[in-house]
């Protein structure tokens, strides 16, 4: 629920409280008050305040207090009038633009600009003078005019909504429009309302203040904070005091309005996990494992551990190497930390994770331990990065020549002119014809492939020796995932560059890569060549993935059902001590329950003491493949296919 | 004898977006027909208007030429509103399953909202959602949890119980999967296997993975720029394409292996396909004329008919394309 999430903050409280104590007050008022709210007492007129008369009395002796009480529903009432009219018309007519197109929707928007266009005030002032003094009337017009940017801030959330595919499977199943919008699109717009509301509340408030201060408000005798203040106002030089009691009161009442509005409106957020940025600082350098990193390597990561501030880990114990001019891929479903491994290295984790252990040995220095200030230098330069989402990571408001020839200039110092003549060179390195064209391009005129290519040619204008993709294929067409596949490699070929890529389809993997790391639950599970890994899994994990896998050769038959591992991956506070895939592991006994070391596999041969390491034989060292499983499966192997293990969920 | 009725028939679909006549057509002149019990596949890249006829299918964007026939009854035109009444049997499973539940209903309400539709009294909902669930492996106390208590693959399977529990006939799946992690696509594409073979179910199997469509369907369409490039039995399809595009498309989908792939790869790259992306075909031409690596002057002059299954000018010479089988 929303509003005890709003309450839970002081601020909102004591809002919600004053409003609430306001509202009953004024209800209540006839059976409380001290005073007849115009009981007269010349005798002690513009008194301050006294044991009698708390808030003192006004120039003809009536009790201000009373005054102000029973004055407050004719002061808030009228106001709160306004607001409902507002969003009684406003909300529903947004509603109806967003069900039903464009020409509803051109018609009913023409109407709310010219309601937006018309003056408020003089619209109200010449209301008056047409129809006379009706406090309600009055606010009922304010009401309407207010509607206009009511309908403007819901019609934009509400089409926004109505994209949802919840809205287009209740439409399918048959659900009444009406029904659609009551269950599925308005109660997603409750939070904005409120705020929204709040906010329209105080503004009606105050000009309802003003026009009885005007002497447009309630008929004399009866005591409108408006008038009061007017009243009072006649006083300023003999009886200052008369004018705090009101102005008090409604300011109170327009700032509780104001801080219920940003309560409700921070509930929202509050999901957030406070954290701060404490990337590097917090980073603890592990003893140096094998005294430093291995010769010849660009990347040696030793035992990386990634944990959420004062939460658990999300990878624990990762290492591996790469040479240079490799590829290797990071291989496993979501949650098994892939991405949060890859996102380590340059030191681009989200708020509030950070690295806890471990070391990123790249070119010669311990990245684990760079401060934020000397990582910036790395990135962009020596390791770059792409994402999944090529559109996200374009800047839509500048032209692709500008997003390039920025970087460019700044990595490599180089003049206006020159950087263009290298923009438009790695354009054509990443495969664009039309270099020149696309050079004016924005953003939005480029399709997924596109976006992507340049993505991959703003990753190299610092000429990086590490590219990290983060699942660069998994939103494209698949036609447009082989063409981008082929550039990786041609660019590995051609420029040496090394490339971490991670993914979650083995086929990319087998398409792309030199050396595979299967990551399961915050670990690598197996390591090794792709031919090794991919060809012979040892891991069960590894063999399951391939099983799941629907893609088969040309010429071979396709299985009539496909291998699926039961459940899902365990969240990382839930991770067993022992194998953390035993839980869905066809093969798991109750050796798997004890922490699981890291053997060699494959025809690897020994493996570097501690370190899992993925890479061919190095400076005479050598490394081969591993693998964390108590039983791992023979080679070759012989897939382990559970038998209608599924629909295996955990519940 | 009669012809057995289709469950669902597409006839010449057009639909355009858009003002008519400016716009090319999204879908243009589309025809299939999907038997009970069958699964067709519709496959084609982003833009091939594959997405746009399951919509039209399910009365989410008008046709603006063509008949869309459920049980040889015409709904092509019919509303929404109509459809309560008409449509019953026809339902859907969409892509995201994180944006097709509503974060703030149950399960069980989620599932209720197409009972209460059709009138469903409600001491036969609770039971309903209940078998509905279990048809797709979920406990029937997931019914009082909220969407957020749910992975995606659990989710996939609610969306594909909300459509089951009016007892459709008729399901369009609209890139049911590919949103899914490999373990748990495959968990989903059993049980739609499963759901087609126990309920004689006719499903619209919309997909750009020629692999998951081969796994699931019997028969597939290939779409290219709205029109359909070739249609046949899956394993025809992917496995002995006659289209230069169905070539591409079974050509470009990576297998795990990686020597196979490597040899794949190399075929691929030496097919001369073009770029995605690259210059638009001319309006009057084949659309994928531009791409083709047996593109002649006909290709971008005329559209070439679909004959027996296949619409391109040099159908003949497709067979030289073919990647080669994989070594046994």
């Amino acid at each position: 629920m929303r509003a005890p999430r709003a309450l839970r903050t002081a601020g909102g409280a004591l809002s919600a409280a004053w409003l609430v104590f306001l509202l009953l007050a004024s209800v209540t008022a006839s059976w409380w008050l001290p005073y007849q709210a115009d009981a007269q007492d010349p005798a002690h007129a513009l008194a301050g305040p006294s044991a009698s008369h708390w808030l003192g009395t006004d120039d003809l002796g009536r009790d201000v207090l009373s005054r102000i009480a029973a004055g407050s529903w004719i002061s808030v009432g009228p106001a709160l009038l306004a607001v409902i009219v507002a969003f009684g018309a406003g909300i529903p007519l947004a509603l109806l633009a967003a069900e039903h197109g464009r020409w509803v929707e051109r018609g009913s928007s023409r109407f709310a600009e010219l309601l937006l266009a018309l003056p408020s005030i003089v619209i109200l002032l010449a209301f008056v003078g047409a129809v006379g003094v009706h406090p309600w009337a009055i606010m009922t017009v304010l009401g309407v005019l207010l509607s206009a940017p009511v309908y403007r801030i819901f019609l934009g959330q509400a089409q926004s909504l109505r994209t949802r595919l919840y809205v287009d499977a209740a439409r399918v199943n048959g659900v009444s429009s009406l029904r659609v919008n009551l269950r599925h699109v308005l109660p997603a717009m409750a939070t904005t309302i409120a705020v929204q509301a709040a906010q329209l509340f105080a503004i009606s408030v105050l000009i309802e203040a003003g026009l009885a201060f005007m002497g447009f408000g309630p008929s004399l005798p009866s005591p409108s904070w408006g008038g009061l203040i007017a009243a009072a106002s006649q006083h300023v030089y003999d009886d200052p005091w008369l004018m705090v009691p009101t102005g008090a009161v409604l300011a109170l009442t327009v700032i509780a309005a104001n801080g219920l509005a940003d309560a409700v409106a921070g509930g929202g957020r509050e999901a957030e996990p406070a954290v701060r940025r404490t990337r590097g600082r917090a980073a603890v350098p592990a003893a140096p494992a094998a005294g430093g990193p291995i010769d010849g390597m660009l990347l040696d990561v030793r035992d990386l551990t990634v944990a959420v501030a004062d939460g658990p880990a999300l990878v624990t114990g990762v290492s591996f190497a790469l040479p240079p001019g490799t590829v290797l891929g990071l291989v496993g479903e979501s949650g098994c930390g892939k991405t949060m491994t890859a996102r380590a290295l340059p030191g681009l984790l989200p708020e509030g994770v950070e690295v806890t252990g471990g070391s990123v040995w790249f070119a010669g220095r311990d990245l684990a331990g760079l401060p934020d200030k000397d990582l910036r230098a790395v990135r962009g330069r020596e390791i770059a990065v792409i994402s999944q989402e090529p559109m996200v990571a374009l800047d839509p408001m500048f032209s692709v020549g500008y997003q390039l020839t920025q970087p460019i200039r700044r990595f490599r110092g180089v003049g206006r002119a020159e950087a263009r003549r290298i923009a438009e060179q790695l354009l054509r390195e990443v495969g664009i014809t039309g270099a020149r064209r696309m050079l004016r391009s924005y953003p939005h005129q480029l399709s997924g492939g596109m976006a992507q290519r340049v993505c991959i040619a703003l990753a190299l204008t610092g000429s990086p020796k590490l590219l990290i993709a983060d699942e660069p294929t998994t939103a494209l067409d698949v036609t447009v995932q082989a063409e981008i596949l082929s550039l990786l490699r041609a660019l590995v070929r051609t420029t040496g560059l090394s490339v971490i890529i991670v993914s979650h389809d083995p086929g990319v993997v087998a398409d792309l890569c030199d050396e595979v790391a299967v990551m399961y639950a915050g670990q690598v599970v197996e390591s090794g060549t792709v031919a090794e890994v991919l060809g012979s899994p040892s891991h069960p994990y590894t063999a399951a993935l391939l099983a799941a896998n629907p893609h088969v050769a040309e010429g071979l038959p396709v299985p009539e059902r496909l291998a699926s591992i039961p459940g899902t991956v365990p969240a990382p506070p839930d991770w067993p001590t022992g194998c953390r895939f035993a839980s869905r592991c066809s093969l798991a006994t109750a050796e798997c329950a004890a922490p699981v070391p890291v053997t060699p596999a494959h025809a690897g041969g020994p493996v570097v003491a501690g370190p899992v390491v993925a890479g061919p034989v190095v400076g005479g060292t050598v490394v081969g493949g591993t693998v964390r499983c108590v039983h791992p499966l023979s080679s070759p192997a012989p897939l382990p296919v559970p038998h209608h293990a599924e629909p295996g969920v955990s519940s | 004898m009669n012809a057995p009725v289709p469950a669902l028939s597409v006839q010449d679909l057009t639909v355009r977006y858009g003002r008519a006549g400016k716009a090319l057509p999204a879908v243009d002149g589309v025809s299939f027909d999907v038997a009970p019990g069958e699964t067709l596949g519709l496959v084609g890249e982003s833009g091939s208007g594959k997405s746009t006829i399951g919509k039209a299918i399910l009365g989410l964007q008008p046709a603006n030429a063509g008949r869309i026939l459920l049980h040889g009854a015409d709904i092509t035109k019919a509303s929404l509103r109509q459809r309560r009444v008409t449509a019953v049997d026809l339902r859907v499973v969409f892509q995201d399953p994180y944006s097709s539940l509503n974060p703030a209903q149950t399960i069980g309400q989620t599932l209720a909202e197409p009972l209460r539709v059709l009138r469903v009294p409600g001491d036969q909902r609770r039971p309903r959602i209940g078998a509905s669930l279990a048809a797709v492996g979920l406990p029937a106390d997931a019914a009082e949890r909220y969407p957020a208590r749910f992975s995606g693959g659990q989710r996939q399977r609610i969306a594909i119980a909300r459509a089951l529990v009016c007892d459709p006939q008729v399901i369009v799946l609209d890139e049911p999967v590919s949103a899914l992690d490999l373990s748990t696509q495959a968990q989903v594409l059993n049980l739609l296997a499963d759901l087609r073979e126990s309920r004689q179910l006719a499903l619209l199997f919309i997909a750009h993975d020629l692999g998951v469509v081969r796994f699931l369907a019997q028969r597939v369409v290939v779409l290219y720029r709205g029109q359909v490039m070739e249609a046949g039995p899956a394993e025809d399809v992917t496995q002995r394409p006659r289209h230069p595009y169905s070539v591409a498309l079974t050509a470009a989908a990576p297998v795990p292996q990686p020597a196979e792939q490597a040899r794949r790869r190399a075929a691929r790259e030496a097919l001369g396909v073009g770029a995605a992306g690259a210059a638009p075909p001319a309006a009057d031409g084949c659309p994928f004329a531009t791409r083709c690596p047996l593109a002649t002057d006909v290709c971008h002059r005329d559209r070439p008919p679909l004959v027996s299954g296949v619409a391109c000018h040099h159908a003949d010479q497709v067979a030289r394309l073919r990647l080669p089988p994989a070594a046994a």
